[in-house]
């Protein structure tokens, strides 16, 4: 066709991988900072914060919904990522805390945006009072709201890993487990313990605003496993160089998508463009699973030996791709391996093939971490905090990020499964180590931070 | 890539999927003539085993909003037991233009 630059082939692909791969744009996330709703007392702090976050966000889901209109691309959901709350919430206790982020679900709601994130603290180094009201709250907070997503950095390569945190977050997990037992403890679900959290992350349930973010940005997180899932099985069996190439060309194209939508997303909102997270997180529909794309390169399952090379090779092309498709690519941009979300790994975690262990190295070569992972009910929390600290370990000495989002749901062994519902999915009870690791975390203090010369 | 509704080219990629049968072509395009917009191409194929028709339209004069000729076109569709289908051009250049 003269008139258009691209061939009938091309055009097809695009619906294609629209219609029978589930390509979609994960979410638009507009980040908002909270710093200008500061006041002296909580009750103003809530009212300011209500107002901004209602003003800025009014039109989301509309826009959203006329751009997937015009482009043809699904976006699955809105969200919004504010200022970490331990920044702005000043001298408020536990209870002020629940207000707070009540506020924020309330919000949320108005909007009929899906998510809203950012009910978070920075403790890498050390908790104020401040943050540990935030932490204190965590149970309560969860359970009483619907939307909220909150995360606690408890490690980064600068500052080393404070261990008297991660202490506590095995505590809390365990409390937020028991204020959700109602509800598969699905609390936990809202929570990501971090190292070397990112800023401009529009994923949930790690999405906060960073403190060095301008007043409010739109970020955009694209997915498409069932896209690269069909180039990688069109390739064949050809040789990795040729293997990264199809991936590569694959995630390229994503990614544009994913950028024309999100700026056409910051043009309409009057916000500006902040970046494109091209990340491939899976969901529960068949095909749209990280896993199967390991599958596809050649093992047998996921979980068995070559798992990890697999998934090295898997996110670093698709971050070649990224990059060179867009000059903003940002936030977290690689896989994801939530367990619960992806029905390939649902099946290796079911069959046994994938354990904790496997699991774990896995995250040592992709983004984020040990997601969506529930264990059995009893796991103590001194065994929570030590898988939290070997995740930050990962991250710290790696220079990455990495996040621990585990369920102990109240009440289940190894063996039962729990359905969260939606995107969340359902996962399996997988069992941990059961010999404890009490003493050292008990020992409390910092892991200092990793010397990062004399690397040869 | 565009930044503004302004920079939007306008023009937009009609598909339309399905088996071959009489009247396709004129009942779609009757939709288009009506709501103004101007077809600058049309190519058909078997392609993917489908039979498809894509067509090059042009919205920037017609006062149809892209939201109701979207509608308008499903609906003829449906008709016509095809599948019809508008993107806005923008999306084809970039997932396939570097």
């Amino acid at each position: 066709m003269k008139h258009l630059g691209f061939s009938g082939e091309e055009i097809l692909e695009t619906i294609g991988m629209v219609r029978q791969e589930k390509l979609d744009i994960r979410t638009v996330t507009i980040g908002i900072s909270l710093f200008d709703c500061v006041a002296d007392d909580c009750a103003t702090l809530c009212d300011n914060i209500h107002a901004k976050v209602t003003r800025i966000a009014r039109d989301l889901t509309k826009t959203s919904a006329e751009i997937a209109r015009e482009f043809g691309i699904p976006i699955v959901n809105n969200r919004i990522a504010v200022t970490p709350v331990s920044l702005i919430a000043g001298r408020c206790g536990p209870d002020e805390m629940i207000r707070i982020a009540q506020t924020l679900d309330r919000a949320a709601d108005d909007l009929g945006i899906d998510f809203i994130g950012g009910f978070s603290a920075h403790v890498e180094k050390g908790t104020t009072a401040i943050d540990k009201a935030l932490i204190t709250a965590l149970p309560e907070a969860l359970a009483a709201t619907k939307r909220v997503c909150a995360s606690v950095n408890v490690g980064s390569t600068r500052a080393g890993l404070n261990m008297d945190a991660i202490g506590l977050m095995g505590r809390t997990v365990k409390a937020i487990a028991a204020a959700t037992a109602q509800s598969e403890s699905i609390g936990c679900a809202k929570l990501v313990v971090f190292c070397n959290a990112v800023e401009d992350n529009p994923f949930m349930a790690g999405a906060f605003h960073g403190a060095s973010e301008s007043d409010c940005v739109v970020n955009v997180g694209v997915s498409g496993p069932g896209v690269v899932l069909r180039a990688v099985e069109e390739a064949g069996d050809v040789d990795f160089g040729a293997l990264t190439a199809v991936i590569r060309g694959t995630a390229f194209k994503i990614t544009r998508a994913g950028e024309l939508v999100g700026r056409a997303a910051a043009a309409r909102l009057g916000i500006p463009f902040g970046i494109i997270d091209l990340s491939l997180a899976p969901t529960p529909a068949e095909r749209d699973s990280v896993a199967r794309i390991l599958e596809a390169i050649g093992l047998e399952g996921v979980g068995t030996h070559g798992s990890t090379a697999a998934l090295a090779l898997l996110n670093d092309a698709v971050k070649k791709g990224g990059a060179m498709a867009s000059s903003y690519v940002g936030g977290l941009s690689g896989a994801f391996i939530p367990l619960s979300e992806d029905a390939g790994m649902i099946e290796a975690a079911e069959r046994g093939t994938l354990t904790i262990d496997k699991l774990e190295a896995m995250t040592s070569v992709c983004s984020v971490g040990l997601d969506m992972i529930a264990v059995p009910g009893d796991t103590p929390a001194e065994t929570l905090s030590a898988i939290m600290a070997d995740e930050a370990a990962i991250g710290m000495i790696n220079r990455k990020t990495t996040a621990v989002r585990i369920i102990p749901v109240a009440g289940k062994r190894v063996g039962d499964t729990v359905n969260f519902g939606g995107l969340l999915g359902r996962a399996p009870i997988i069992p941990v180590h059961t010999q404890s690791s009490a003493r050292f975390v008990a020992r409390g203090g910092r892991i200092p931070s990793p010397l990062q010369a004399l690397i040869n | 890539m565009p930044q503004t509704a302004k920079d939007l080219s306008g023009r937009a990629i009609v598909t339309i999927i399905g088996s071959d049968r009489v009247g396709i072509i004129a009942g779609i395009s009757a939709v288009i003539a009506e709501a103004g917009v101007n077809i600058l191409d049309i190519s058909q194929s078997v392609m993917r085993d489908f039979f498809t028709m894509i067509m090059m339209v042009d919205l920037s004069a017609s006062d149809v909003s892209f939201d109701d000729l979207r509608e308008r076109l499903s609906r003829k569709g449906a008709e016509l037991a095809v599948k019809v289908e508008i993107e806005r051009e923008e999306i084809f250049k970039a997932m396939h233009r570097v």
